[in-house]
């Protein structure tokens, strides 16, 4: 070897691979340095100095990893949360009708005016930032997170664990009364919000987490969900409609035998969201479902979507569902990263995967990267994914029927979306979506 | 097969398939050496050695000025690590990168004069290099007056090349690179990298650097080449890298079919095999490349085999050009190969057709690109893989549809077979679709058999197990048909298989 040191064996010492990871490892350090860790607890401590290790052994994201291969982490990782103008209105009345508790966070602060008494008939509730130093959430908080960063890094929900303000965490030990509701409220134009959830199901137990706001200029936020046997989890999500805000969100989900997991997520505009979700089926017959629809209009800022979604079955006969629609104009981006992982032995599993993009113009762009890895011979696992423009041929015979070309229109965008919207079992709620998406399509002609 | 079968198939997996499969990985028919006096370049890699190969050739200068070029680059570069491979680190300098028999030094000037211990290496082979009608071991051939014309390539250099009078009579150029150099100099000189440029990646700038031969191919404007034409490649010497490069060249309005064959002996360390292929098709041209990649695939225990990273990619340059990449993939310890098209020209298509099969501690990546960049474009992907033993075979492909490819099409079909709890099989794509016109679907499912079909089959009144039998059947015959006859016959020796009961 001596004779031509330069010639590569492995890593190449001159190669771009070690010069980003210099570079990375610089530009962690930089971000790490005026920040020290929030008070709380004890047991969240000992969590979070474990977690910013971990930031810095993996190092912040950067557009060379391959996991960020679509979507430019910069402004998610940089000092400093960019402008973002709060769009005010009829934020807040998403999920206005329905009976729930209403925990309420304005720039990432808790707001105990506006939010109810913490207490749902069978549920524990209590806040990170003021939990007790003996606390269910001790051993949790940060534990799914740090589970979840095999194979695939995800430092954002790392530092997320490392740097949470506050957060909530939920324990559900019967069937809940009522749904909690987290309202995301945005007013400083450069907030930077960092809120850590942890939600415990206990064995047989129930619950529906709801959140809707923009929450800030800048969020980055992290649920942790541990379902125990038998249990059930539901989630629905509509992320706000701030033209300019940005998001990087990361849900950690754990199921035991025949538990139900199930999230929904609508999101409209935002110049950037990253919505990653992790999901381990680690007990037998366990169902999980995640979907999301996500239409975005380029025009009024720009819309950069990603849907970035990891599901694990290691138990057998368990049931998966990946169901993601994005409607896209004006030159907005949307990423679909999937993938199903089958461990050796996770026999009988259905894993089933659908990424579809409606691109309403000519300008817009649909990235996916549908994956499927397996290890077990005794599977049923597929994945589709399409992209195009509204089917001319339908469109027609709406017209040919009498309804105008944008009504035409509007209705078979709509009827795109439906497909991801029935995954939402509440009809209360999938109703109330219909309707903002609706209006969206309205204002937008 | 004896009654002791180790391999625990679940139910409607069918047992030939299983069969079938441990035999192709049981007994490799081409393990043998051939037992001639070798001459080898220092072991190592250097710009003395990149010299020393261009002056082999006896190259002008130019090309061993783009060599160390190549060269320079490749030693500031990564070697790639996104692929679902797992290998020891290669140490580049532990290779010999150049090798050819003594007998090739003065370069016979026909095949008469070729040493006949190499005569024979191919004969045994099944690859006589004799201009006859059709290659031996081909029984019933529909038409007994088919010809396939051969380029050799054994180690670092051709032994011959077959039917080039006949060829050259039609205008077609059909020798191997080196000959090329020296007699066409001006044609290499123009599309040589152009398709595949020097630093595109790790091992095509590797080979960039180092390659030794391969085949040249120049088809005129509005010639539909007389005979398929072939390559056979063996590596024999040991501790010997095999760095080839293939050009072919479609005028406007041609046609060709070309097709390419590997072996390696038995051995118990692991060789490196690192290509490239480039192929440009000018205005309604038409090239068929077809490939049965049978390098050496190690032992169960996974000692020994071939490292195979190969760059193959095609340029539709003009309107309306085609291109028809087909492979079988049963060899090698590792294989990193992804055969691309551009999609350039107007109206042009591509086509990917692919069977993988990994057995024992074989790991396969392989997949396809496509990438449109011309109006009203089309692309098909049909890839089947299928794990065994403890190997793992990734289909990794890409769809790109730029924003002026309106109207393109992309049609993509995945299908993975699993036997045993012990292998991996995964998909890999990567969909980027730039423009709204463009209509991508793609599909990768377990239930490989149509429900439709099977429904219109059980109709009639086949039992499911017929019905799934025929479907399959059909769709696998979709690949091999793909084929030309005479890589179909040994294709589907190697891949007589069902694929019921399949995984995705």
């Amino acid at each position: 070897m001596a004779a031509n040191p330069g010639t590569p064996v492995g890593l190449n010492p001159n190669g771009r691979r070690a010069r980003n990871a210099k570079a990375k490892r610089d530009a962690t350090e930089a971000r790490l340095a005026p920040l020290s860790p929030p008070e709380g607890p004890v047991w969240a401590a000992d969590a979070r100095a474990e977690a910013l290790e971990r930031v810095r052994a993996m190092g912040l994201p950067a557009r060379s990893d391959e996991y960020w291969r679509y979507t430019d982490p910069s402004t998610l990782t940089g000092q400093g949360a960019p402008s973002a103008a709060p769009l005010g209105g009829d934020e807040g009345q998403v999920f206005g009708e329905v009976d729930a508790l209403r925990i309420v966070f304005v720039d990432g602060v808790f707001d105990p005016g506006a939010s109810g008494d913490l207490t749902v008939e069978g549920v524990e509730i209590a806040r990170l930032a003021d939990a007790a130093d003996i606390h269910w959430a001790r051993g949790l908080y940060g534990a799914l997170e740090a589970a979840g960063q095999d194979p695939v890094d995800r430092p954002l929900a790392a530092f997320n664990t490392a740097f949470a303000t506050d957060g909530v965490l939920i324990r559900a030990t019967g069937r809940a009364a009522r749904p909690i509701h987290l309202v995301y409220r945005h007013e400083d134009a450069t907030s930077d919000a960092v809120l850590h959830h942890v939600v415990r199901v206990e064995e047989g137990a129930e619950v529906t987490v709801l959140e809707t706001g923009p929450a800030a200029a800048r969020f980055n936020k992290c649920l942790e969900v541990d379902v125990a046997d038998r249990a059930a989890f539901h989630h629905v999500r509509a992320q706000g409609r701030d033209h300019d805000r940005r998001a990087a969100t990361a849900m950690f989900a754990r199921l035991g035998a025949e538990a139900t997991y199930k999230s929904f997520t609508l999101t409209v505009n935002g110049v950037l969201t990253r919505n990653e979700h992790v999901v381990e089926l680690s007990g037998d017959d366990a169902v999980a479902h995640v979907a999301g629809a996500a239409v975005g209009d380029g025009a009024t800022g720009r819309f950069h979507h990603d849907d970035t979604v990891f599901v694990t079955h290691d138990a057998e006969r368990c049931e998966s569902r990946q169901v993601f629609k994005k409607v896209l104009r004006n030159g907005a981006r949307g990423v679909f990263q999937g993938k199903i992982l089958v461990r050796e032995g996770a026999q009988k599993t259905d894993g089933y995967q659908i990424s579809q993009s409606l691109l309403l113009d000519d300008d817009s762009q649909f990235l996916a990267k549908p994956e499927l890895e397996i290890y077990a011979d005794d599977v049923v696992c597929s994945h589709g994914s399409t992209s195009g423009a509204i089917d001319g041929t339908a469109l027609f015979y709406l017209r040919s029927r009498g309804v105008p070309a944008e009504d035409a229109a509007d209705l078979l965008t709509l009827a795109f979306l439906a497909e991801a919207l029935e995954e939402i079992d509440d009809d209360a709620l999938a109703a109330d979506l219909r309707d903002r998406l609706a209006e969206w399509l309205t204002r937008r002609r | 097969m004896d009654g002791a079968d180790p391999i625990e198939v679940r139910e409607g997996v069918d047992r030939e398939t299983v069969e079938q499969v441990a035999a192709l990985a049981g007994a490799y028919k081409h393990g043998w050496e051939t037992d001639v006096e070798m001459e080898f370049a220092p072991k190592g890699l250097n710009e003395d050695i990149v010299r020393l190969i261009s002056e082999k050739n006896g190259e002008p200068e130019w090309m061993l000025d783009w060599r160390l070029e190549a060269f320079r680059k490749w030693r500031e570069m990564d070697e790639p690590d996104w692929s679902m491979v797992r290998y020891p680190p290669i140490d580049y300098q532990d290779q010999y990168y150049y090798a050819r028999p003594k007998s090739m030094e003065v370069k016979p000037k026909s095949l008469d004069e070729v040493d006949p211990e190499l005569l024979r290496t191919y004969e045994k082979l099944g690859i006589p290099l004799k201009e006859q009608a059709i290659l031996a071991g081909v029984e019933g051939a529909a038409d007994a007056n088919r010809k396939v014309a051969v380029d050799a390539v054994f180690d670092s250099v051709s032994v011959g090349t077959t039917f080039k009078e006949e060829l050259a009579k039609a205008g077609v150029i059909f020798c191997s690179i080196s000959e090329a150099l020296r007699d066409h100099p001006e044609l290499v000189k123009k599309y040589l990298g152009s398709v595949i440029p020097q630093a595109d990646n790790f091992f095509a700038c590797l080979n960039s650097a180092v390659f030794s031969d391969g085949s040249f191919v120049y088809i005129p404007e509005g010639v539909r080449c007389p005979m398929e034409l072939s390559t056979y490649f063996r590596i024999n010497a040991e501790n010997t890298g095999q760095f080839e490069r293939t050009l072919i060249i479609a005028e406007k309005g041609s046609y060709v079919s070309y097709l390419e064959g590997c072996t390696a002996p038995q051995r118990d360390t692991h060789q490196l095999h690192a290509a490239c292929v480039e192929i440009v098709a000018l205005e309604d041209a038409e090239v068929k490349y077809s490939t049965v990649q049978n390098w050496y695939p190690g032992d169960e225990e996974g000692r020994g085999g071939i490292y195979n990273f190969v760059t193959k990619r095609a340029d539709c340059r003009g309107d309306r050009s085609k291109v028809m990449w087909t492979q079988v993939e049963t060899g090698s310890a590792v294989t990193w190969k992804y055969p691309s098209c551009i999609l350039r020209g107007d109206d042009s298509q591509g086509e990917f057709y692919s069977i993988a099969i990994a057995n024992n501690a074989q790991q396969a990546d392989t997949g396809t690109k496509m990438i449109h960049l011309g109006r009203n474009t089309k692309s098909r992907i049909v890839s089947k893989g299928i794990s065994a033993g403890r190997a793992q075979n990734t289909y990794r492909g890409q769809v790109s549809m730029h924003p002026k490819a309106a109207e393109a099409r992309n049609y993509t079909q995945c299908d993975s077979l699993l036997i045993g709890g012990k292998c991996g099989a995964h998909t890999v794509p990567y969909i980027e679709i730039r423009n709204n016109s463009a209509r991508v679907e793609h599909e990768a499912t377990t239930s490989k058999v149509d429900d439709d079909q099977l429904f219109y089959c059980r109709q009639r009144g086949m039992d499911e197990e017929e019905a799934v039998a025929l479907v399959v059947n059909g769709f696998c015959k979709e690949v091999l048909q793909a084929l030309p006859m005479e890589f179909a016959m040994e294709a589907q020796q190697l891949v007589a298989i069902s694929l019921e009961g399949s995984v995705g």
